[in-house]
């Protein structure tokens, strides 16, 4: 009897003794990360080897270059002015002293090797959490020298994916429509550049237009819009071997071109008699299948990452709307019910989100909206800007603005410009000539 | 028998519940005397204590905690100015100390039966012991810290605790305005990784082994397993960062009282308010 009641009072009275004190943190900031990119040490010997092939003074603290301004760019990162360095970069690499680094601030750490061996180009870069004094990361790559600035962008890539935990997008090329001389006279190449706008190469020539350029999902294909026989077609083009083709007999003209997320159709609109519906068609047996069949015009069809979906826009209720049904194109459902005319629509690789332009009252937005049209927010406003394209990652957006021209038709300009989903991180991409309907690749180091 | 144990237990609980209730008004009557120096944990001790040694009002007061004691040294050294002469006022007093922890420690074994209230002395003059070897040199700070709270801790004499505080005491065993202070020093040092999934549990729970002066000897993330589970990448991303916070706020702004209560900490870092918003 007593037992029990000791027992229960045991089992009772611990509720009462110590909780341990417990405080909420709800808020930080998002400020980005304060971090240290030490540019990356070489040896002497390797050095002069390298300076002779790639013509550039140190090879190292080119590559440090790339990840620092890619990481700038991401909005996530604040790397820290070089000069301010205490520790010199051989040193820093074997063991950094973290209190040195904590003084100028720096949250985080790289640190890096470059050597010339057998004709190869390698380099090892670490990550260190400065204030936990730890080692993050550590790889080696091998390559040859002319790949250096992939090589800072795979470092980048790593780097990203350590710190956010979620993958990065740097490793990836964009390609876009270049485009030179008077605006009644526009010559369009197809152009292809890495993500910051170096290694650019023109792929065409220029003798016909070109319109909306899309990658495959292993970024080797490219499906376009150009002129055949007068006619606006589909073609694909094979970057590596530089084949090109037309996509289907169409009787009409066919626009729009989209990959399906495994690479083995196409998505396209296909006009005629006035109106316009979806295609697609099996780049293996040629089959062409309709999947919309309305007196509206349907176009800019774009698949979600399961391929289970379509989105679309249709102008099948008055105006031009956002749509979704699934990819055999039943359970049309529309999404989009704010002012203004939407266009454009494109699913996410995440699959969480549809970014579309947004046309109202003269001005053109970028914008996302969840999958069920819910959660609308408009990143950026201008003149006039379209057609969005996500970064692999989901979380970047890389689209096109055009400046307004003066009464003599002077000014006109067309750029590229990224904007992040917080919508604050917005960026001109510097291109050559002026550039149009950019088209993101997936990572190529996958 | 079972009837009577049903009767004893259904007469237990709500008593045993309800008992840390009515007893925390009447501690904290005491609490306000004697400000944030007490602990909780320790008040229904302390409570029949109390009761026992009511006569003796100058035990208690050296049984509720040891800045008390610094309290004590502290009205007497206010009267001399000089800084030299407290720390000599401070010695002599706290010298006899250790040789009463012998005493104490002695009479524990003996005296068996009254285990409760020799644990307490025991405690309490051992952790002055603690302090005394380790605090000499900081004393001095402890003194001139205490004068300067004395005159706002004789206003907080005079009044009553509002229930809100009261309240807050009990759950959390801070004051709206030290949890206040740490969090907002905390806000400042987290910098929330942005490439977080909108739609995922974003708790991170650390639990934190403090020093006195709020510098940190351990850290430990509650739910460990998470880090290393396939999905959960941005989990390890998450906790990392709140650790790099707390290190980065390191001392952290803790009560200058009560190192009993918030010796352990457990913090928890939630980053949905601010992506969400």
């Amino acid at each position: 009897m007593t037992k029990k009641f000791f027992l229960i009072i045991l089992i009772l009275f611990p509720l009462n003794a110590f909780a341990l004190i417990e405080v909420d943190i709800t808020r930080g900031n998002l400020d980005p990360l304060p971090l240290a990119v030490s540019p990356l040490s070489i040896d002497e010997k390797s050095r002069l080897s390298l300076e002779e092939i790639l013509l550039k003074e140190n090879i190292g603290s080119e590559i440090s270059v790339v990840v620092e301004n890619n990481l700038k760019t991401s909005g996530l990162f604040n790397p820290l002015d070089k000069n301010a360095f205490l520790q010199a970069p051989d040193i820093a690499h074997l063991k950094p002293r973290f209190e040195d680094w904590s003084l100028i601030k720096a949250q985080a750490l790289i640190t890096g090797k470059v050597n010339y061996v057998e004709d190869k180009l390698r380099v090892e870069f670490r990550l260190w959490d400065v204030l936990a004094a730890k080692e993050l990361m550590a790889l080696a790559f091998t390559t040859v020298p002319t790949n250096w600035r992939r090589v800072g962008h795979i470092i980048s890539d790593k780097i990203y994916e350590r710190l956010t935990g979620e993958k990065g997008y740097f490793d990836t090329r964009i390609i876009y429509v270049a485009e030179e001389g008077p605006k009644t006279q526009r010559i369009k190449k197809l152009a292809i550049m890495d993500q910051d706008g170096f290694n650019n190469k023109f792929l065409t020539l220029g003798n016909e237009l070109v319109l909306t350029p899309r990658f495959n999902p292993t970024s080797q294909m490219i499906t376009y819009l150009s002129y055949f026989k007068n006619m606006p077609r589909v073609y694909l083009l094979d970057i590596e071997t530089g084949t090109q083709e037309v996509v289907g007999d169409f009787p009409g003209m066919t626009f729009a071109p989209r990959f399906s997320p495994d690479g083995k159709k196409i998505i396209m609109s296909f006009a005629n008699d006035g109106k316009s519906d979806i295609y697609t068609m099996d780049l293996e047996n040629r089959l062409v299948e309709r999947i919309t069949n309305h007196p509206s015009i349907d176009t800019s069809p774009s698949y979600s990452p399961d391929g289970k979906f379509i989105t679309f826009n249709s102008d099948r209720s008055g105006y031009q709307q956002i749509y979704i049904m699934r990819s055999d194109g039943s359970d049309v459902k529309r999404i989009s019910f704010g002012n203004g005319i939407y266009g454009t629509p494109v699913w996410s690789p995440r699959g969480d989100l549809i970014a579309f332009t947004k046309m109202h009252k003269g001005k053109f937005y970028i914008g996302v909206m969840r999958i069920d049209g819910s959660g609308e927010r408009l990143l950026t406003e201008n003149y006039y800007q379209e057609a969005p394209s996500w970064s692999p990652n989901g979380r970047v957006l890389i689209f096109y603005r055009e400046t307004k021209t003066d009464s003599s038709g002077k000014g006109f300009s067309a750029k590229l410009w990224s904007i992040d989903l917080t919508g604050y991180n917005e960026r001109l991409i510097t291109t050559l000539t002026d550039a149009s309907d950019p088209s993101w690749s997936s990572l190529l180091s996958n | 028998m079972h009837v009577l144990l049903i009767f004893i237990t259904a007469m237990s609980l709500p008593f045993l519940t309800k008992k840390p209730l009515d007893i925390p008004p009447i501690v904290s009557v005491e609490l306000i005397q004697i400000a944030e120096k007490t602990n909780i944990p320790y008040a229904p001790k302390a409570k029949k204590t109390i009761e026992k040694a009511k006569k003796k009002e100058k035990k208690l007061v050296s049984e509720q905690a040891p800045p008390k004691k610094v309290k004590k040294n502290k009205t007497k050294t206010v009267v001399s100015t000089e800084k030299n002469k407290k720390i000599e006022n401070e010695k002599p007093k706290a010298v006899p100390l250790p040789e009463k922890t012998v005493k104490k420690i002695e009479t524990k074994e003996e005296n068996k039966q009254n285990p409760d209230k020799v644990d307490t002395k025991v405690k309490q003059v051992s952790e002055f012991e603690k302090k005394e070897l380790v605090d000499t040199n900081t004393l001095q700070g402890l003194i001139d810290k205490a004068k300067e709270q004395e005159s706002a801790e004789i206003v907080k004499k005079n009044n009553q605790v509002t229930q809100d505080q009261v309240r807050n005491i009990e759950n959390t065993g801070l004051t709206l305005s030290e949890e206040d202070a740490l969090k907002a020093q905390i806000f400042g040092c987290w910098s929330i990784p942005l490439g977080l999934p909108y739609n995922e549990n974003l708790l991170v729970r650390i639990k934190l082994e403090l020093k006195p002066d709020g510098s940190i000897t351990k850290t430990e993330i509650l739910d460990h397993a998470r880090m290393n589970k396939p999905g959960q990448g941005f989990y390890k991303v998450l906790a990392e960062s709140a650790l790099r916070a707390v290190k980065l706020c390191q001392p952290l702004r803790v009560p200058s009282t009560g190192y009993e209560r918030w010796k352990e900490l457990q913090l928890n870092f939630d980053a949905r308010e601010m992506l969400e918003g």
